[in-house]
């Protein structure tokens, strides 16, 4: 079975231990909760569904497409499992993935393993699902809502995952801010367009195929506190854009060249060194944006901890 | 998947005939303490792989495949090179580039400790899934109380993953056989998007495929007798041995642990 | 007149070591109907896979005499229709059309050259009321006329079957060997049934364990009841 390595999940040894431990605890608490919750209201049917699913993706992140001659665009999978199944069991599934793929394939490590599930399985799902109602909820019964929302999902779960992974090996010290920001970021903002297009080729064949595994169970979470975090998020897009913009005029066809460089892992390093250190990107502005996610992602997850207990207590 | 289930041989020897729960606690903690090391290369780092491919070698499981698994780690390797360079130390070779970029001597250390950790942890998880079942790493799972939903779900996944990846390589395999090039080159292979399209109704049919499936598996899950509830059978106890091994091997780790930081007076 | 197609000692082995192809020679002439029968096992769908450049396979592979290589491979590819044994995966695009149109599109050729095409493949199966419907709601025997019109919209020489008649009802199977029947193109035909075999090919091999242990007239061979036994196919 041919199984490629993604380039989003990270081996061991690149985090520092408390940034490792930091994000176990944050992820263990997170899809903790969620098996928990799920484990009350999941339906029985649904068991088998996020299994099956699960494979599903899993085999689904080995069809490509070529993107240009030497490289090619993947499935990472969490926004269609997002759409399909809803937040929760998405997260499971993802996480069965991950972890799956980090034990069995060797792709992610297993110290770091909290970090590539906080990435994967909640970051990726829960931007995804933000983005996903909020743009459900603009284009109301419109059809348009499903394919835009789609797109918009997995582009915003891929960068967004993608961030959260350069600012992990940013605060472990392995690669500083100014390189790994831009990189991971403008990178992995390519991936997402790659992604956003088999998001929807697929939705499009279930759409037509089978119209009513679309339209089930996400109608229940509607609550303004989605639409807040898919404001939040689009904020936190154009924050990091603008500087970004402005400081690499060129920057997506440069970071294209980084795709190639990824995927051959061969040319000299210095030829690529320079742009990194280009003095049009000020510390303090990459500082302030990573200030900015670090801290909408610890009220992120305040929100929903707390909404969590809260449904916990209601029983 | 072939190599993983052909690597499972019969005669059980070595690692093939330890108690999955044992095998997962101690690559864990092998991990851990490659973790734990401090990031200069040294003696301890030898010592785990010296361990990890003595346990190897007394199973039989050839050393070049271990290898050749850790080399996964490679490509994400470059996301550490900024290390060589940024960590402060004696200077070792100034690249006349920008501001001027210097490699220093305690930053190849620290980037060769990086890959280096990578690769013994790599090695020590495939070793893992080469000389274990996947039934037996998930009772080692449940037994470490990863929750039985979890489990349920990998345990699934494990099953149909081969059917799917089968059906993926022959969707992909059907594409290839009918992307040519008519004669009289012309530009091939479509547009970007539509090329996107079709990988995205691959993917939509693998989908749709995996969600009828879904519902065969549950009805054959109903007949004999589902009712929502996961349920599994009480593992053994584990044998003195087994304990006497986990023991050993914790403590050898302590000690490897111990050693590392004592010889390299903690090079963070 | 040259063969369309001339093999030449090929041999392939899978990743995990086992020998799937072991020395295979042979030559193919326009307009023949061969069939490839054996056991399970023998390399059928292997050998197939690697006349179609979908597997490297060591020895040589000529098709209307040039030699199968990288570089030639994606022109060769449509001279070869490789109809796969489960439609399923050989379906993979939303809809009828957009999956029989898919060879011409990727070979660059023009929307309306794109469209003749396809129409034209589709009438060769006679389905071409179904252009608009998935894949996914047709019967079996539907999808594998639709399958076979997905490859004749290449305009291949030669076309490469793998178990036609698998999973067919016998009214289905009385049309696809009614269409096979029909067909222009040089066939390759794999198969079990040699019922079909009878009906259609004249000449017959037979692979065993990745050997090419007999080759020859079909009524021939299949007077053989020895033969046959010896080789799994009766």
């Amino acid at each position: 079975m041919l199984y490629s390595p993604q380039p989003m999940h990270i081996p061991d040894g690149f985090l520092s231990l408390p940034v490792s431990l930091a994000l176990w605890l944050i992820s263990i608490l997170l899809i903790g909760s969620a098996v928990r919750r799920l484990e009350k209201t999941l339906s029985e049917r649904e068991v088998p569904l996020m299994g099956v699913l699960a494979a599903a993706i899993f085999a689904g992140q080995m069809l490509n497409f070529t993107v240009t001659g030497g490289t090619s665009g993947h499935l990472l999978g969490a926004a269609l499992a997002t759409i399909l199944l809803g937040p929760y069991p998405a997260m499971l599934v993802m996480t069965s993935v991950v972890s799956v793929q980090a034990l069995l394939f060797q792709d992610g490590g297993l110290v770091v393993m909290g970090a590539n599930l906080f990435n994967m399985a909640i970051v990726g799902v829960w931007s995804a699902y933000a983005v996903f109602s909020l743009v459900r909820r603009l284009a109301g019964k419109a059809r348009w809502g499903l394919f835009a929302g789609g797109f918009a999902a997995a582009w915003s779960s891929i960068f967004l995952a993608a961030l959260a992974c350069a600012l992990e090996l940013a605060l472990s010290g392995t690669s500083p801010a100014n390189l790994a920001v831009p990189a991971m970021g403008g990178i992995h903002a390519l991936i997402g367009i790659g992604e956003g297009l088999i998001t929807i080729g697929a939705l499009g064949f279930l759409y037509a195929a089978r119209p009513d595994l679309l339209s089930s169970e996400n109608r229940q979470q509607a609550l303004n506190r989605t639409v807040w975090l898919g404001g939040g998020i689009i904020a936190v897009l154009l924050t990091v854009f603008s500087p970004l913009a402005s400081s690499h005029p060129d920057g997506l066809e440069w970071v294209a060249e980084q795709l190639q460089f990824i995927e051959s892992a061969r040319p000299p390093f210095y030829e690529i060194i320079p742009d990194y250190l280009v003095p049009g990107i000020p510390n303090e502005a990459l500082a302030t944006i990573a200030a900015g996610i670090l801290g909408l992602v610890v009220v992120t997850l305040a929100a929903m901890s707390a909404g969590l207990l809260r449904r916990r207590t209601q029983g | 998947m072939d190599e993983i289930q052909v690597a499972l041989r019969k005669e059980e020897s070595g690692l093939y005939r330890l108690d999955g729960r044992v095998k997962v606690t101690l690559t864990l903690g092998l991990i851990v303490t490659s973790a734990l090391l401090p990031n200069r290369p040294g003696g301890a780092y030898l010592l785990l792989l010296s361990a990890l491919w003595a346990a190897a070698l007394l199973s039989g499981v050839p050393l070049a495949k271990l290898i050749r698994r850790g080399w996964l780690a490679l490509p994400f390797g470059l996301a550490a090179l900024p290390l060589a360079f940024t960590t402060p130390g004696t200077p070792l070779l100034t690249l006349p580039v920008g501001n001027g970029l210097t490699l220093t001597a305690a930053g190849l250390m620290r980037f060769a400790a990086v890959l280096l950790k990578a690769w013994i942890s790599l090695q020590a998880a495939a070793l893992l899934t080469l000389t274990t079942s996947i039934p037996s790493i998930l009772l080692a799972l449940c037994a470490l109380k990863v929750p039985r939903l979890l489990i349920t779900v990998i345990a699934l996944m494990s099953r149909y993953l081969f059917v799917f990846g089968e059906t993926a390589r022959q969707l992909l395999q059907a594409r290839e056989a009918r992307s040519s090039r008519a004669d009289g080159s012309r530009r091939a292979g479509g547009s970007l998007l539509w090329r996107a399209r079709v990988a995205g109704g691959m993917a939509g049919s693998l989908f749709l495929r995996s969600f009828e499936r879904a519902e065969r598996v549950y009805a054959a899950m109903l007949a004999r007798g589902y009712d929502g509830e996961i349920r599994s059978l009480p593992q053994p106890a584990l044998s003195s041995g087994s304990y006497r091994l986990l023991a050993g091997g914790l403590l050898f780790y302590l000690l490897v642990g111990l050693f590392g930081w004592l010889t390299t007076g903690g090079g963070r | 007149m040259n063969p369309i197609l001339e093999v030449h000692n090929l041999t392939y082995t899978y990743p995990d070591g086992r020998l799937a192809l072991n020395g295979v020679s042979l030559r193919i002439w326009p307009g023949e109907r061969v069939a490839l029968t054996g056991p399970n096992g023998a390399g059928k769908s292997t050998l197939l896979l690697a006349l179609a450049g979908i597997l490297h396979a060591e020895g040589s592979i000529q098709v209307d005499g040039i030699l199968l290589s990288h570089a030639s491979l994606p022109r060769l590819r449509a001279r070869l229709g490789l109809v796969f044994q489960s439609p399923e995966d050989q379906l993979f695009s939303p809809t009828v059309f957009e999956d029989v149109a898919y060879a011409p599109l990727y070979q660059g050729l023009t929307p309306a050259e794109i469209t003749a095409r396809a129409n034209e493949a589709l009438a060769a199966v006679g389905m071409q009321a179904f252009a608009t419907r998935m894949p996914h709601h047709l019967s079996m025997g539907e999808k594998k006329r639709v399958a076979i019109a997905t490859v004749l919209a290449m305009r291949p020489a030669m076309l490469l079957f793998d178990e036609p008649s698998a999973g067919l009802d016998p009214r289905a199977r009385r049309e696809l060997i009614h269409l096979l029947e029909q067909l222009p193109q040089t066939l390759l035909i794999a198969t079990h049934d040699l019922n079909l075999v009878q009906h259609i090919c004249p000449r017959m091999l037979i692979l065993d364990e990745g050997r090419l242990v007999a080759d020859g007239k079909t009524e021939h061979l299949l007077a053989d009841e020895g033969l046959l036994v010896a080789h799994g196919l009766a």
